[in-house]
């Protein structure tokens, strides 16, 4: 796949550098756009971005690699975000971690060979009353079970 | 007088729609701010009492008087929404269903301080959550509540931009500095200070960082006036507070009371009391890096900055943590070393190698084989963690686990007796008043 934002896409990134006063500040919302677009941040993505914001690719892969929702990986269709933080661990939060682990045979940020699933123990997400809570790609549920989260995940296709 | 009514999680449907806003009176306090002089405005936050919400309860007003004054300066006002503190989920509340309060309280704060600039931070995971507050803004904008339009709305010649700022999921980003760092498109490792924000923050330039919920506040503030407010809630630390409640409750939540509401009424009465009937191990009182209480201390406990403080813990950002008396310490402790060593941004030794030694020790006695020394040696690691750090991440992994540590050191003796007939002592708090009026929903 050729790594290239379309017209629009570049519209947009032009829109971003706008809010900040440096080219250097567009880079996270820029590289959220990359994620969108491309999937992951590849190294060709990190390269590309880097000539597009006029940065050194080390300083583009830094912050690529300090922030952990830039996946360095292509992940699944359905990327399956178990917290397991204490609000959601008092509610049983690492058994569904565990029973999703084990129904599709995944460690901590694998993807199954079909790329429908990939598996991620989270921290916190800001989201405690509503223990244990399974974020999926971007959609909360909260006040989830092993029974509610089997139920939705066998719904998606 | 407060009278029960809510003043940020107001019971207004829609709410977060401008139409309905402007209809209950929304902007008119910024209009009625501008009306005033600067630091008029500043005075009337410093009377009311108002102390952030952040974390350190940092006095707000005094905060802003440390900013220099005039307009000649570019500064900013840096809003903080990253909300990465285990259990707190508050601030998602105020994006949810009171998005323009928090955008009428950036108009009145940016005015105080001379600012033309504000970002709003906001964690990454809270795409739907910034989505709203996007169409808010934006709105906003249309209608001339916020920029350029400003001048004509308000027949004044103050102004302000607000932006959002997408965080990609790393806890230190709440800390300001770091926070600050990620804005400018680095790396979010926390600076060494002084200087302080207000000297060079943002690109160099004075900077206030503020959380949410202590912005939006700052509307009622300047309605009713500071003199008013500093007559809500706890003498010392007033107000309202917005309390997140989770773990093992009947009705988990977020709630506004004022502060110095006892703990064990919003436990018992007004979350419905403990799942299951059962009896309370132990509190966290206000997010994970708090150090904990035990269910025997939680009585006459009341939940504001002076009070907590004087029981060896803090109120944080508000975030009570539940654990009834069936709680596996020892697991609820590591779990809580594991988030520290794995958030820390490992810029200084004695967090970076402390954190990951703490995690393993705790590993080792979670799984049988600690030894009794492991417990005084993780009590002296957290002891030269504290003070040493560049910032506060330090102090926030030390605290909860030094307080288990020594609150429950009887469940560590239990875990690490080659004794299995061994039994700790189970300190609960055995109160199991549930008030008779509430319906359980779950
Ligand atoms: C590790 C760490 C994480 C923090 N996370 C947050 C956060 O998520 N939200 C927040 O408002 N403040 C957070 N703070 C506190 C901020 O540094 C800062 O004190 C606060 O935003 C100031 O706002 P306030 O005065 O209104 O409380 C954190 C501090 C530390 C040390
Ligand atoms: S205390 Fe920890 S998180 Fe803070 S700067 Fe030092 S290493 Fe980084
Ligand atoms: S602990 Fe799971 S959402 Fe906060």
């Amino acid at each position: 796949m050729e790594i290239a934002f379309n017209a629009q896409e570049l519209e947009r990134v032009n829109k971003i550098k706008d809010h900040y006063p440096t080219e250097q500040a567009a880079l996270m919302p820029v590289l959220w756009l990359a994620q969108r677009t491309f999937g992951w941040i590849s190294p060709d993505v990190m390269q590309y971005v880097a000539d597009l914001l006029h940065l050194p690719f080390a300083q583009v892969e830094g912050v690529a690699t300090f922030y952990t929702m830039y996946f360095k990986k292509p992940m699944g269709k359905y990327h399956v975000q178990v917290c397991t933080n204490v609000s959601c661990m008092l509610m049983d939060g690492d058994s569904i971690y565990h029973h999703v682990s084990k129904k599709y045979g995944l460690k901590n940020m694998e993807t199954t060979s079909d790329g429908k699933f990939s598996l991620e123990e989270v921290e916190c997400m800001g989201a405690c009353g509503g223990a244990p809570v399974v974020v999926i790609n971007e959609d909360y549920y909260e006040l989830s079970s092993i029974e509610s989260i089997d139920k939705l995940l066998e719904s998606l296709n | 007088m407060f009278d029960g009514q809510k003043l940020i999680l107001r019971d207004i449907p829609n709410l977060h729609l401008i139409d309905v806003y402007i209809n209950n009176g929304g902007y008119e306090t910024a209009r009625k701010a501008f009306s005033m002089k600067p630091d008029e405005v500043t005075n009337e936050v410093k009377k009311s009492g108002l102390r952030g919400r952040g974390g350190a309860a940092f006095p707000t007003g005094l905060k802003w008087t440390f900013m220099p004054k005039g307009n000649d300066k570019t500064k900013y006002l840096c809003v903080n929404g990253d909300e990465s503190e285990p259990g707190s989920f508050k601030d998602r509340q105020i994006f949810e269903f009171n998005p323009h309060q928090l955008i009428e309280g950036i108009l009145i704060s940016g005015y105080a301080m001379g600012i033309n600039a504000a970002y709003i931070y906001i964690r990454g995971e809270y795409h739907r959550w910034i989505n709203i507050l996007q169409t808010a803004i934006d709105e906003a904008y249309a209608q001339g509540y916020i920029g350029a339009g400003m001048r004509e709305k308000f027949n004044n010649n103050y102004s302000i931009d607000i932006h959002i700022h997408k965080g990609a999921g790393a806890y230190i980003c709440g800390e300001e500095t770091s926070q600050m760092n990620s804005i400018e498109g680095r790396r979010g490792y926390p600076r060494v200070k002084p200087p302080f924000p207000a000297q060079a923050g943002l690109w160099g330039m004075p900077t206030t960082v503020n959380n949410v919920e202590t912005i939006a506040t700052v509307v009622p503030i300047l309605q009713m006036g500071g003199e008013a407010y500093s007559k809500i809630g706890a003498q010392g630390h007033s107000g309202t507070l917005l309390y997140g409640v989770s773990g093992h409750i009947n009705k988990p939540g977020v709630y506004e009371l004022p502060t110095g509401t006892l703990l064990t009424e919003i436990i018992y009465d007004i979350c419905g009391g403990v799942r299951n009937n059962k009896k309370i191990k132990a509190v966290i009182p206000g997010g994970s890096s708090m150090p904990p209480l035990r269910g025997d201390e939680i009585d006459d406990v009341r939940m504001d900055e002076e009070s907590l403080k004087k029981i060896g813990t803090h109120i944080g950002t508000g975030g009570i943590m539940v654990m009834d008396e069936d709680t596996d310490i020892v697991k609820i402790t590591l779990r809580i070393a594991h988030f520290y060593h794995h958030e820390s941004c490992g810029q200084c030794t004695p967090c970076r190698e402390g954190c990951g030694w703490m995690e393993k020790i705790l590993k080792r006695i979670a799984s049988g084989n600690g030894s009794s020394k492991d417990l005084d040696l993780l009590v002296s690691i957290c002891n030269n963690i504290e003070g040493n750090t560049v910032c506060a991440l330090g102090d926030a992994a030390a605290w909860p686990v030094r307080g288990f540590v020594t609150k429950f050191r009887d469940e560590f003796e239990q875990a690490i007796s080659k004794n299995k007939s061994f039994i700790a002592p189970n300190v609960v708090h055995g109160k199991r008043k549930t008030a008779s009026n509430l319906v359980f929903e779950r």
